[in-house]
Parts: C-alpha cells; structure tokens; sequence
C-alpha cells in the first residue's frame, strides 16, 4: 500500500498521513472524501521499514510529534488531528 | 508492513465487552460511541496480530515492545489526558461528563514526547529505599496505584497492565 490518489475539486496540494488502525484518520479520510477535493493519503504503518522512515521523515518537517492524522496543504498549512472545522476553513 | 489478518466480528466484541466490564469496575469509561469504541477495539486486536503487543490504534508502534510500552493500552497518558481534555489520545477511554453527555468530545493533543525527548528520558530507578521503610514502594504509571511489597505485582489490581508498567516510587 502507497500513496492512494483521490481525484476531486483541486484545492491545492492535500495530502493526509494516516495510520490504518486510527478512528480520527479515518474521520479525517472520510471529510476529503465528503468535501470532495483532490487529496492523496497514505498509511504510514503498513509501508515497508525504509519507506516508513521516509515517510516519517517528511512529516516530523511539519508535525514534529509525529502524530497521526497529519495533513498538509500546499506543502506549507498543517493541521494535526480531526480538527473538522479548520479542516473544513482550510479547503472551502 | 502487512495488515495482517483482521480479527473477526466476535473477537472485536469479546474484547469490547471485556474492556467496558474492566473499566467500569475500576471506575473509568469506555466511549459510549459504540461503532468508535469497537473501530479502536479492532484496531488493539489488529496490532495485537501485528506487533505482539496491543499498542494504541492512534499511534504509530516501532514493534519493539520495550519501547513502546508507555503507549501499550491503557497508556502511560491516559489518565492525564482523561483529567485535561475528557478523554484519552484515541477517546476509547472517556471521562464522565463525557459519558453523560454533559461535555462534548474535543481532539486530544499528543502528550507523549517526541521520539528524540523519549531517548533523552533516563527511567528512574531508585535503588535506595528512604531509611525506615521495609518495603520499597512501587507505582503503576498507568493509574498511579502504589503498593508496598518486594516487587510489583503481576497486574496491576486497579488498571489490568503488566507488571514492566510499574516503576519504583520510594
């Protein structure tokens, strides 16, 4: 399992690491899907050790907790955890 | 790493059940979302398969067990966050007002350090007892229950977690 593409309304670049076995990713996984916008998603813990690592690396750039959900916006905006009403302000 | 096989329908509940009994004995709560809490049971049966070790379905585990038992449900966070936020990290555990309906879920900040301050933190151990006690005394640093006796218990009493959870208080 890779990086998983969501074709949508473009609203920038959003990308959401998740874990597989987390409710709140799983929360946030089903919002993009509702406000259907162009996302990709990924769930870090069924990668391979070294694409873990990777991925882990390019989250701690912007979730330095390393925590779960992370999404990014544009490389630049991130939001941590099932913050739906942020969520829903930083794509509307 | 794999997804490993999913626990069937009944495994999920057996354990859901068993959690809630446990909890409400020792006087904490189960999220009484019952389609959450049973998406969270699934997810401590699927790391369970996974890792050998039911670590929280919201974190991710390094499968080394000995790192990661403070984040082994019920984790060493628990508590602090049922007091400051009404629930735990995932919100399987949730506090009263929670459970009553009185407060509303909020998201729960991560309280477990980074992996580089979790490094830095050298285990307490203290080796020697303050004068006069007989006993050292041993805390769970899932719930707090203290106990004076040679060693920890097997399980803690109050909390269900294993004997390694405790640490050595005076």
């Amino acid at each position: 399992m890779e990086i998983v593409h969501v074709s949508g309304r473009n609203r920038g670049k959003v990308m959401l690491y998740a874990l597989s076995t987390c409710v709140w990713c799983k929360k946030t996984k089903e919002l993009l899907a509702s406000l259907g916008v162009d996302h990709s998603y990924v769930f870090v813990d069924l990668l391979p050790e070294k694409e873990m690592e990777e991925m882990m690396e390019q989250v701690m750039k912007f979730n330095p907790k390393g925590s779960f959900p992370t999404l990014v916006i544009d490389d630049r905006k991130c939001i941590v955890g099932f913050r739906e009403a942020e969520i829903r302000e930083a794509l509307a | 790493m794999t997804p490993g096989k999913m626990p069937t329908d009944a495994e999920i509940s057996a354990l859901h059940e068993k959690l809630d009994r446990e909890a409400e004995e020792a006087g904490y709560h189960l999220n009484p979302d019952r389609a959450f809490a049973r998406d969270l049971v699934q997810g401590l049966l699927v790391n369970t398969a996974r890792y050998g070790y039911a670590s929280c379905p919201c974190r991710l585990a390094s499968g080394n067990r000995s790192k990661d038992l403070d984040i082994i449900c019920p984790c060493d966070y628990r508590d602090p966050d049922l007091s400051e936020h009404d629930a735990c990290y995932c919100a399987l555990y949730v506090s009263g007002p929670i459970l009553k309906g009185t407060r509303k879920l909020r998201p729960v900040p991560e309280r477990r350090p980074s992996p580089e301050q979790r490094q830095a933190v050298v285990r307490e151990v203290r080796t020697t007892p303050l004068g006069g006690l007989a006993y050292p005394v041993w805390r769970c640093r899932v719930c707090g229950y203290l106990c004076a006796r040679k060693d920890p218990p097997e399980i803690c009493p109050v909390c269900k977690v294993a004997k390694e959870r405790f640490e050595r208080f005076i």
